[in-house]
């Protein structure tokens, strides 16, 4: 087994969750490397779709932004912000992934504020941009990110994109699509997804080299635990050799 | 109806169609020639205190050179659609351009990081702030586009985004299902950067159109800037093809490289060193104000700032990247 780091990690198990034929609205960075890797690995037939309104691109690198050039590369289609959301909204967006400065137990998002006054706050963050809509409209919602106690709070002090609001069947009763929310959770010490009735953040496997203590400890809020607790699989040679040859060459990524 | 639930974000337009209606049909419907200098432009059509919406997305199609000139001009007090708003939130925040701000996705540049000057000017308490997301940006020019006073939408539920926006949450009279009610938003000026325009205002694009075909739809008054004019033939020729019809359009500019530092799809890629300069320039306030100077006050032109940054050799040089000739 090669050695490999934490962002690689996460890309390789996000992307074996991409099945083939399956459509994905994706950011730069992170998310877009692992719908890549999916294309070349497992998926061939992975749609991916930018919020700016690049469909299904032949991606020549990664992309610096959601809207520029590259998104549209032999792409099928380039629409707009409305083709790509509504697309989500009739309910044909499968995947998507969101990131943010603070996530809780029920997987909802902050990528707005740090502070209580909202006309001047203590951190400004660029907000939601597409966030919110692809957490409302996708099917399952993941997330990679690195994991922390500060990430990881016990209630976000505003929260820009729904995961399972306040757990249980709330999320149901908002009036946000049937159906719909946060699915995996892909940190650097561990996978966790969300126990069925009471929508809580559970931990179902744990990443080589780490231990179910850790992942507590660098964590704000009291994780569930899956009865049985597997170690996650770790990327593969050929996963590593796709990824770091043709997926991100320059390491803008995988580098960080 | 009832409302069942709204945000508290203030709204800074009127969504009432027969409002603009009324401007709408004072708006000229011949075709006449409306090409004229930037500057000019800028001075004709926008005002301080005014709904302003820059085209393009992020650092991409949008008008970086109209933006310079609303600055040059010391525009004040507009308010400002923040819909992927980054490189022109950017240059609008140095010039404090807007005092009230939509604010979707605002402060960064995606994947190059956040902009100081922009997150100070945001946490500075001068800004009046209502919450959206880029979809309900896009639907709210959408339902102006259609003449109507609201659009139904499903995102925004039981979130921050939701209380802190100009929403407003009601029962479905067919389905009895909640809905997001999103008011029109019908902005004073917008601008918005075109691959191809003819004289009259004629436009076609490539590449993602993001919202700009219901903004231009949407906004009372539309300037245009241009890669390039081409003859109305072009347009003739091949109708399904144009994307915005003239009688939109009040002014029309050439201005070739006007998206630069940004993207513009077939033509040339972004400047990524300049790009990043402004990031590092904006942590000291001297530097940044004699980098000011240098690339928007003491430029009389979009083509002064090019020189200031390689002129034409780094022009096509950006090409060459753009259409990954030759591992440039």
């Amino acid at each position: 087994m090669s050695d490999f780091n934490a962002m690689e990690l996460m890309i390789c198990v996000a992307s074996r969750e991409l099945e083939d034929g399956a459509t994905c609205g994706v950011g730069t960075g992170a998310p877009c490397a692992a719908a890549m890797l999916g294309q070349k690995v497992n998926s061939p037939n992975l749609v991916i779709m930018f919020e700016a309104g690049g469909i299904a691109p032949l991606l020549p690198e990664m992309p610096i932004s959601v809207g520029d050039s590259r998104t549209t590369n032999k792409a099928i289609l380039a629409g707009s912000m409305c083709e790509i959301m509504e697309t989500a909204s009739r309910g044909m967006l499968d995947y998507t992934f969101l990131g943010g400065a603070q996530i809780d137990m029920y997987g909802n998002f902050n990528s707005t504020r740090i502070g209580n006054d909202h006309q001047k706050p203590k951190v400004r963050f660029p907000g939601s941009g597409g966030a919110n809509d692809f957490a409302s409209f996708a099917w399952k919602t993941m997330v990679m990110t690195p994991q922390d106690s500060k990430r990881f709070v016990e209630k976000c002090t505003y929260i820009t994109s729904p995961g399972w609001l306040d757990g249980g069947d709330s999320r149901a009763k908002s009036g946000l699509p049937l159906n719909t929310g946060p699915y995996k959770i892909i940190t650097n010490m561990a996978v966790m997804d969300f126990e069925p009735e009471s929508k809580r953040m559970r931990i179902i496997s744990i990443n080589p080299g780490y231990s179910v203590k850790t992942v507590e400890e660098n964590c704000g809020f009291e994780l569930l635990k899956k009865s049985n607790i597997i170690e996650t699989k770790p990327p593969t040679d050929k996963e590593l050799h796709i990824l770091r040859e043709e997926v991100d060459p320059y390491r803008y990524v995988i580098g960080r | 109806m009832d409302i069942k639930d709204e945000g508290v974000g203030k709204l800074f337009t009127d969504p009432d169609p027969d409002k603009a209606r009324a401007v709408f049909r004072e708006k000229n419907r011949k075709m006449e020639n409306k090409l004229m200098p930037l500057k000019d432009a800028v001075a004709q059509f926008a005002k301080d205190g005014e709904y302003l919406v820059i085209g393009g997305f992020g650092a991409n199609r949008t008008p970086i050179a109209a933006c310079h000139e609303l600055i040059r001009q010391k525009r004040k007090k507009m308010a400002f659609a923040g819909h992927t708003s980054t490189h022109d939130f950017q240059v609008l925040s140095a010039g404090k351009v807007f005092n009230k701000v939509d604010a979707a996705y605002v402060v960064g540049l995606e994947a190059r990081g956040l902009s100081k000057v922009s997150r100070a000017y945001m946490e500075s308490g001068e800004v009046e702030v209502t919450e959206w997301t880029n979809y309900a940006l896009a639907a709210r020019f959408k339902a102006a586009a259609m003449g109507v006073s609201f659009v139904p939408v499903r995102n925004m539920m039981g979130t921050d985004t939701f209380r802190y926006s100009g929403a407003k949450k009601v029962e479905c009279p067919f389905t009895g299902m909640d809905y997001v009610l999103l008011p029109a938003l019908y902005p004073d000026i917008s601008i918005i950067h075109a691959h191809e325009a003819d004289i009259y205002g004629n436009c076609r694009f490539k590449g993602v159109l993001t919202a700009d075909l219901d903004t231009a739809r949407a906004t009372k008054r539309l300037i245009i800037t241009t890669e390039r004019i081409v003859k109305t033939e072009v347009f003739r020729n091949e109708p399904n093809q144009t994307s915005i019809p003239y009688y939109l359009v009040d002014a029309v500019c050439e201005v070739p490289f006007g998206a630069y530092p940004g993207n513009m799809e077939g033509e040339y890629f972004s400047d990524e060193s300049h790009l990043k300069e402004w990031l590092i320039v904006e942590k000291d306030p001297a530097t940044f104000k004699a980098f000011l100077d240098k690339n928007i006050f003491n430029c009389k032109n979009h083509f002064d700032y090019i020189e200031q940054n390689g002129g034409m050799e780094k022009m096509l040089e950006l090409r060459r990247k753009e259409l990954m000739i030759g591992g440039a």
